[in-house]
């Protein structure tokens, strides 16, 4: 045993492989996931409730998850906390760097009288995940049109289907498991449409996107996946999408078209088509409110800013790790090896285990795909062609895009946080984790500047900067706050 | 005046008014901030423009001068600039100013006794009076006063427009510019040097709210100017609840507090998106940026005092400013005794949104030798709680 | 065609499945154990249930608790994400809007006395 107290907050491929080798090197694990289950959204698990005989159904690499997680969660020095979500998380003072305070809520989602909890762990693993970026385009607020991974948690998590005349678009590998999990629960779905043109696609890629042979457990799930959708007569298109939804009160229609490599339409290519959901995701957006919170450095890519980790997952704040898609966009495998990298680590696992080299080489391998894919799949330049003067872009406040342009062409208004406050974009319930980064974008596009230089002593800005990282209730913040958890209390369900 | 040439530095909302002035004046006006326009400090507060939290004295006539100026500028700026006007959402609300103890309702009754003799309008509200205007505050009440005169704005649309507006008038602005040193000839300014270059001119205006100390440091005539934080919370949007400015009585006392140590007081209050803001705290911590959760939860204690409703009601944002705070809790207008070419315009603390426009015009009227509106001694640089504090105040100023 | 679930004979995961009943402004609606609000309401052939400041109508987006345009008022609570949120039997949910109140004028100023004169700034 250690001793040390380590705080893994999420619990899918990278916190479960985090928790587990962090108690190997003989800490204490507390592993905190919002959901009621683990397995984040890529083993999203069915209900209890559901009774299901046979689970595994719809799931991919089910036998080692299950394995994992009944191995992890009965382990006597890890406490298991679901129903747990990181409302803040509270930095040591700045002349003694330490690991941040963790402020948790317990209780079923959004509830009035959940529990306050406080942890002052030794070490944190960050393994928070992502989620869909969907970039905007006329008639994309109509209900039926979802976020992908809507259509795929619902389908995998509760056997709902989206709908039965459905149409999948948008970029990356991720649209071939959203088509899956759907036709997997008897829905038809009408294409999917890869925005990125076929020369792209193909020059990230070697040839096809199930042939990477170095990456062999991501490209033989993709591999199943496209056996799928051409056994179910499924066309997938590339270098075309959906570039405006229709519909009276709900989505009925799409209009598609085919796209040049930078993403602008080819005129006269528009069809339209009835259906009855659309499934988009353009990418994915990390969840960087807590590394930001922790005062983790981020680095900056083509394809949108991650949480820099040196070669043992170690961010720069000391003490904090972080694992899984916030590091980078690389899938369940790559996420479970860079877990497991940081549960050893943060657990005071010895750097000279043999056990490490495989998993190193497992994450590198994973860092490859990741690149690949970015190369495979970037967002085409020429995507704002699809707005128009009343096209939202904040959906939480319908911000239109003529009132982006307008707040961020006066030179008056233009700093991101004015621009903000005057259209309101990113000030609604969802904090800006929609349209935070297209607004980004629009803002830098539009000003010639890029992100804006942070003045020291200047409150931080930053589409990922939200200190109140989950709402909390008035009354749960009046509470008194509670001193720090013994890390092993806690129920165990299994 | 044609020809001469004013910095202004800082592009916060006093920078901003101050530019306005003097570009509508006639003066080659340049407004240099070290990130961009009105991102900081103007950026992170409630957009106050209160007269109820101040007693008789000069901070209150110069709360009452910015009141009076408010409407007039915004209606100025609507002939020019239409749509920046209508971003400020200026909102006459009016204040609701409630004591929930004895000794707050007697001292509360006090205050309001002294301001309504400076001319300050307030209404006594019965039990039904307050019932009427706010139906979800507290019935636990021992007094409640009105103050008709109190208003919003949105801050940082307030800045943008009085910014947009000088720069009509012939400003330039130039952002992610740093003022590194002054340039100086016989002990006069005559250049700052910056991050991307020299500026000449014959005038400078240290505008550089919480930041000001440090500049004038870097400037070589100090002021004592430091930064207090303050945090509000956000809610997320609700149906109409809150419909004027509620707050303590007990925000008055820690408005004029000089204490380091956190100091909270509720104050509530909508916004025109629906959320409801809840403040407020004041702490000196340097330019500590932490959120810390026991202030967080210290402002959610009073507010809930104040409307107990609100208790089920999701706080999804929280944001904390830096104020600029002078140790004797008076604002510092004029020209600096030491260095001839340079002035200060600052230290309003928690109360910079709304005597902005009134500071602004002071500064103008002293620039150009004009009558003023109001007597400016009080606010002048050369007293002892401005430059007794000396250089490196900010530094130890960190707790 | 609409939402709909997967009918539990079909079920390839060999669904057991309990009723449960949730009431939406009053009205019930039929869902089983373990499904989220968000789940019964789609699967009730309810695509949206919120509306926006426009009126514009919402429902599910992102499906796992990042959007919030989902949220609805469960008993007495609200701005609960729906798609997060396990439905309970008995629940009662109220849906939102944040379309500003027709036929309710905005709660008068105290205004009375008159040398309360101030808001010359309209």
């Amino acid at each position: 045993m250690t001793g040390r107290h380590v705080a893994v907050v999420g619990a899918g491929p990278a916190g479960l492989a985090a928790a587990e080798t962090a108690l190997s090197a003989g800490a204490r694990v507390t592993l905190i996931d919002s959901a009621d289950q683990p397995g984040g959204q890529y083993h999203r698990m069915l209900p209890e409730a559901y009774r299901a005989v046979r689970p595994e159904r719809p799931q991919h690499g089910w036998r080692d998850f299950d394995r994992r997680r009944r191995r992890v969660l009965a382990h006597p020095r890890c406490a298991w906390w679901p129903e747990t979500s990181v409302w803040a998380l509270e930095r040591p003072d700045p002349e003694e760097p330490g690991v941040p305070r963790v402020h948790l809520l317990r209780g079923p989602a959004d509830g009035g009288g959940r529990r306050r909890l406080t942890l002052a762990p030794d070490a944190l693993v960050l393994a928070v995940g992502a989620h869909d970026r969907v970039l905007p385009f006329p008639g994309w607020e109509l209900p039926g049109v979802f976020a992908a991974g809507a259509a795929q948690a619902l389908a995998k998590g509760e056997r709902v289907v989206v709908g039965d005349r459905v149409v999948i678009a948008g970029s990356g590998p991720f649209l071939l498991p959203v088509a899956a999990s759907l036709l997997e629960a008897g829905s038809r779905v009408l294409e999917v449409l890869e925005a990125g043109t076929a020369a792209t696609v193909a020059r990230g890629w070697s040839r096809r996107p199930w042939q990477l042979a170095a990456h062999a457990a991501k490209s033989g799930e993709l591999a199943e996946y496209a056996a799928l959708l051409i056994r179910h007569r499924v066309p997938y298109r590339v270098g075309r999408t959906v570039v405006e939804a229709r519909g009276d009160g709900r989505i009925e229609e799409v209009v598609t078209a085919r796209l040049r490599p930078d993403w602008s339409v080819v005129p006269g290519s528009e069809r339209t088509s009835p259906v009855d959901a659309l499934c988009v995701a353009h990418g994915f957006s990390p969840r960087l409110e807590l590394p930001v919170a922790a005062g983790c450095a981020l680095r900056r890519t083509p394809g949108g800013e991650f949480v820099a980790v040196d070669y043992d997952q170690r961010t720069s704040c000391p003490g904090v790790y972080a694992a899984g898609e916030i590091t980078g966009i690389a899938g369940a495998p790559a996420a479970r090896a860079e877990g497991a990298l940081a549960g050893w680590f943060a657990g005071g696992g010895d750097s000279a285990a043999p056990a490490l080299r495989p998993l190193r080489r497992g994450r590198d391998r994973g860092r490859a795909f990741a690149e690949r894919l970015a190369e495979a799949h970037p967002m085409g330049e020429a995507w704002p062609q699809w707005l128009r003067p009343e096209t939202i872009i904040c959906r939480c406040e319908e911000a239109d895009y003529a009132s982006v342009c307008r707040a961020v062409g006066n030179e008056a208004s233009a700093g991101a946080r004015v621009a903000k406050l005057e259209t309101r974009a990113g000030l609604g319930p969802c904090q800006a984790r929609v349209c935070g980064p297209t607004v980004a974008e629009l803002g830098a596009r539009l000003t010639g500047r890029p992100a804006q230089r942070h003045a020291e002593g200047a409150p931080t800005a930053g589409p990922h900067r939200r200190p109140i990282a989950q709402p909390i209730r008035l009354g749960e913040l009046a509470e008194p706050e509670p001193s720090p958890e013994d890390p092993t209390a806690g129920p165990h369900p299994l | 005046m044609y020809g001469t040439r004013v910095v202004v530095l800082g592009a916060g909302i006093v920078g901003c008014a101050c530019a306005r002035e003097l570009a509508l004046a006639g003066l080659e006006v340049t407004v240099v901030d070290r990130g961009a326009a009105a991102s900081a400090t103007t950026a992170h507060g409630e957009g106050n423009v209160l007269v109820s939290d101040k007693g008789p004295g000069p901070e209150l006539e110069l709360a009452q001068l910015s009141r009076r100026l408010w409407p007039q500028v915004l209606t100025a700026v609507a002939e020019r600039l239409a749509h920046a006007a209508r971003a400020v959402e200026w909102e006459p609300k009016g204040g609701i100013v409630v004591a929930t103890t004895d000794a707050g309702a007697r001292e509360l009754t006090r205050f309001a006794a002294g301001q309504r003799t400076a001319g300050v309008h307030t209404e006594v509200l019965d039990a039904d009076a307050l019932a009427d205007a706010e139906p979800y505050v507290t019935r636990e009440h021992t007094a409640a006063l009105h103050y008709p005169e109190d208003a919003q704005v949105q801050p940082a649309a307030a800045a943008a427009a009085l910014l947009a507006d000088a720069l009509a008038a012939g400003a330039v602005l130039r952002t992610d510019c740093e003022v590194l040193a002054a340039v100086t000839r016989g002990g006069r300014i005559t250049g700052v040097r910056t991050s991307s270059g020299l500026l000449e001119a014959d005038w400078f205006v240290n505008a550089a709210g919480p930041w000001s100390g440090e500049l004038s440091t870097r400037l070589g005539a100090p002021v004592d100017i430091r930064p207090r934080r303050g945090d509000v919370l956000v809610t997320t949007p609700l149906p109409p609840t809150v419909f004027h400015k509620v707050y303590d009585a007990d925000y008055v006392g820690a408005v004029g507090s000089s204490a380091g140590d956190l100091q909270t007081s509720a104050v509530v209050e909508s916004t025109r998106g629906g959320s409801v803001l809840v403040g407020s705290s004041r702490r000196r911590v340097g330019f500590d940026d932490r959120l810390r959760p026991e202030v967080l939860s210290a402002i959610a204690v009073k507010a809930l005092r104040l409307f107990p409703t609100l208790a089920g009601v999701p706080v999804m944002r929280a944001y904390g400013g830096f104020r600029p705070y002078v140790p004797d809790h008076l604002p510092i207008i004029g020209a600096d005794p030491r260095l001839t070419g340079l002035w200060h315009v600052g230290g309003h603390e928690g109360a910079g949104i709304g005597l902005s426009v009134g500071s602004a015009r002071l500064l103008r009227e002293l620039m150009l030798d004009q009558p003023t509106a109001m007597d400016p001694a009080p606010f002048r640089v050369d007293r002892p709680a401005v430059l007794g504090g000396g250089a490196g105040t900010v530094v130890e100023e960190a707790v | 065609m609409s939402p709909r679930r997967v009918h539990a004979e079909s079920d390839a995961v060999g669904r057991r499945d309990r009723p449960l009943r949730i009431t939406v402004d009053g009205e019930p609606v039929d869902g089983i154990a373990g499904q989220t609000i968000a789940g019964v309401l789609l699967a009730a052939d309810r695509l949206a249930w919120r509306r926006q400041r426009s009126g514009a109508p919402r429902g599910v987006f992102c499906g796992i608790g990042v959007c919030f345009e989902c949220l609805v008022t469960v008993g007495d609570e609200r701005d609960v994400r729906a798609c997060q949120r396990r439905a309970r039997d008995g629940d009662a949910v109220t849906t939102q809007t944040r379309e500003p109140r027709t036929g309710h004028a905005p709660k008068p100023s105290p205004r009375r006395n008159s040398d309360a004169s101030a808001g010359e700034g309209k």
